[in-house]
């Protein structure tokens, strides 16, 4: 992997690592440090077909979901929690019978991009026996096997050789790409993430490509003072783009929190039907011609300064959150 | 407990009280976003002082200075002994077997305490899709026991869920043991009615206590399968101290317990 200059801008990012029918893995969970503005230049851009591969994504599938990109989801949950749950498009695309998905738990849909991070097939768990997450698959065999890059089985029961025991074993996923917003990068592309990392260290490693956008890129020299606060290592990141607040409305601990007043806007827009959900495309994305734009929109200094982490806490605790 | 017993008290105020005392001191609690962050926190400033907090993205022991309103919430970082990631909690925490505790919700329940939170209908053309196991399989499958806090009608306690997203009992005794389940199972089921608990020999459901207001037969109209009430108690109240706790320190936003 080469040292040199990896640094580019969103537009290119997206021009360079996405492509119609990518599987794709997006870092933060729920409410927190999903690549926003990256996927807001995704649906802006334009594609199809995406497979995306989760936990507990939030906003950052709902809405590729809702702009019509997606063709499947292989999750454990879509929601933000508090603010909606489940994600509006997420359901209605399921109710409709308009996208294709499968269901693990969170820490079966965890495994997976951890086996994929061991370089290994599969991965045995104890997790899920008993549920109809181990008898019933949503995305069936025939198309399982139409799909190259899809696994053949969702899971297999297997009795361990060792003891006896019954263990679930699980595909692994490695992603086409996977893309993480961080809070700090290094140059080359150490990456540092503060606060819950979530799955994102083993999604990056389970990815063929890494992109990184971050709040802030700093010198390698200075990332590498504590290379022990580091969790990807340089080699395994190909692109890196400088996004401050790109992961607005989701919160990017000690950096800011998540916007309240953003995600009431996006929920009702997302439970009014597709039809609605496509003014709320084109009024906060399609029709803002750039990311310092989109900034100025949500508010502006004002508003991002609202939101802005107390140092001492890592989030706001003054945001208005009902 | 000590103390004076309110009088006026919300229901969501008295589902908690009575979840955090299934919390005993010095456990370690596997906590989901809602009112089980709400009791745990309660448990921690009354009983259960040395309890442990565990959030699935990633933080063990939090302070919690102020209530998250996500598992993940940067709320949860506050005062941990660590904070890494899922990976972290679910396998060498959940999976390796130290989570005394673990609070589970749902869309629907049967009298094995088996949860879905999946769909309603067709699991392949759903009528109604709900967010999905997120962690609660895990946490019903690797926990020592769980506590299920639910809303009480009819339709959410069917004789059969439509999708088994966590195993409760399963199909009764040895239930667990026959798909491979190592330990665990539901303990009590807490609602806005009353406080179910499990048969010990037959795994079923029975009615533990009613709600002060809510009669026997209202639960039993609000229950599709046989409940046997025959030992049904007077569930105990919050107490003013409770109370204080909940609406001044613990919750004092409104995010989960605002009626």
């Amino acid at each position: 992997m080469s040292r040199a200059n990896k640094i580019i801008s969103l537009e290119e990012a997206v021009k360079d690592f996405i492509y119609d029918g990518v599987h794709i893995a997006f870092g933060g969970f729920t409410m927190q440090r999903h690549p926003m503005a990256f996927i807001r230049e995704m649906i802006r851009q334009g594609m199809r077909d995406l497979v995306i591969y989760g936990h507990s994504p939030g906003i950052d599938a709902d809405i590729l979901i809702g702009a019509g990109v997606v063709k499947r989801v292989e999750v454990a949950y879509i929601g933000d929690e508090l603010f909606v749950s489940p994600s509006r498009n997420f359901r209605r695309a399921i109710e409709e019978g308009s996208i294709q998905w499968e269901d693990y738990s969170n820490f079966g849909a965890t495994l997976r991009l951890v086996a994929g991070a061991l370089g290994l097939p599969f991965i045995p768990t104890r997790t899920m026996l008993g549920s109809d997450m181990v008898m019933k698959s949503g995305f069936s065999t025939e198309a399982r096997q139409a799909d190259p890059k899809a696994a053949k089985e969702k899971l297999v029961l297997m009795e361990c050789p060792f003891t006896g025991d019954t263990v679930v074993l699980l595909p692994a996923v490695n992603p086409d790409v996977a893309v993480i917003h961080a809070q700090m990068v290094g140059q080359e592309g150490t990456v540092r993430i503060l606060g819950q990392s979530y799955a994102d260290d083993f999604m990056a490693r389970a990815a063929r490509k890494v992109v990184v956008t971050a709040e802030e890129i700093v010198s390698e020299d200075f990332i590498r003072q504590c290379p022990e606060q580091n969790c990807i290592p340089f080699f395994r990141v190909d692109a890196i783009v400088h996004v401050p607040f790109g992961a607005h409305p989701t919160a990017c601990h000690g950096h800011y929190d998540y916007d309240p007043q953003h995600y009431a806007i996006y929920t009702e827009a997302a439970k009014a039907g597709s039809e609605a959900f496509k003014q709320y495309l084109e009024e906060w994305i399609i029709n803002v011609s750039s990311y310092w734009d989109y900034l100025e929109k949500i508010g502006g200094a004002k508003r991002l300064t609202d939101l802005k982490a107390d140092p001492a806490l890592g989030y706001q605790p003054n945001v208005v959150r009902r | 407990m000590s103390g004076k017993y309110s009088k006026n008290y919300s229901t969501a105020e008295l589902m908690v009280t009575r979840a955090s005392r299934e919390i005993r001191n010095s456990e370690i609690v596997f906590v989901g976003t809602g009112l089980p962050m709400v009791a745990s926190m309660l448990a921690k400033y009354t009983h259960a002082p040395d309890s442990v907090i565990i959030f699935e993205a990633g933080t063990i022991d939090s302070a919690l200075l102020h209530l998250p309103a996500s598992v993940g919430d940067s709320r949860c970082v506050y005062g941990a002994s660590t904070c890494r990631g899922l990976f972290d909690i679910f396998a060498t925490v959940l999976q390796r077997g130290f989570i005394d505790v673990g609070f589970l919700g749902g869309a629907q329940v049967d009298r094995y305490g088996n949860l879905n939170s999946t769909v309603i209908g067709n699991y392949h053309r759903p009528k109604v899709r709900f967010p999905g196991s997120g962690g609660a399989g895990d946490i019903a499958c690797l926990s020592k026991r769980t506590v299920i806090i639910m809303l009480h009608e009819k339709r959410r306690f069917p004789k059969q869920v439509d999708y088994l997203t966590s195993p409760g009992w399963v199909d009764g005794p040895g239930g667990r043991e026959d798909v491979g389940l190592i330990r665990g199972g539901p303990v009590s089921v807490i609602t806005n009615m009353g406080v179910m608990r499990f048969n010990e020999k037959t795994k079923e459901m029975y009615l533990a206590s009613h709600h002060p207001g809510i009669s026997v037969q209202e639960i039993l109209s609000n229950t599709e399968f046989d409940l046997n009430t025959s030992g049904a108690l007077e569930t105990e109240p919050p107490t003013v101290e409770e109370l204080d706790l909940l609406r001044n320190k613990i919750d004092p936003e409104g995010l989960f317990l605002r009626s």
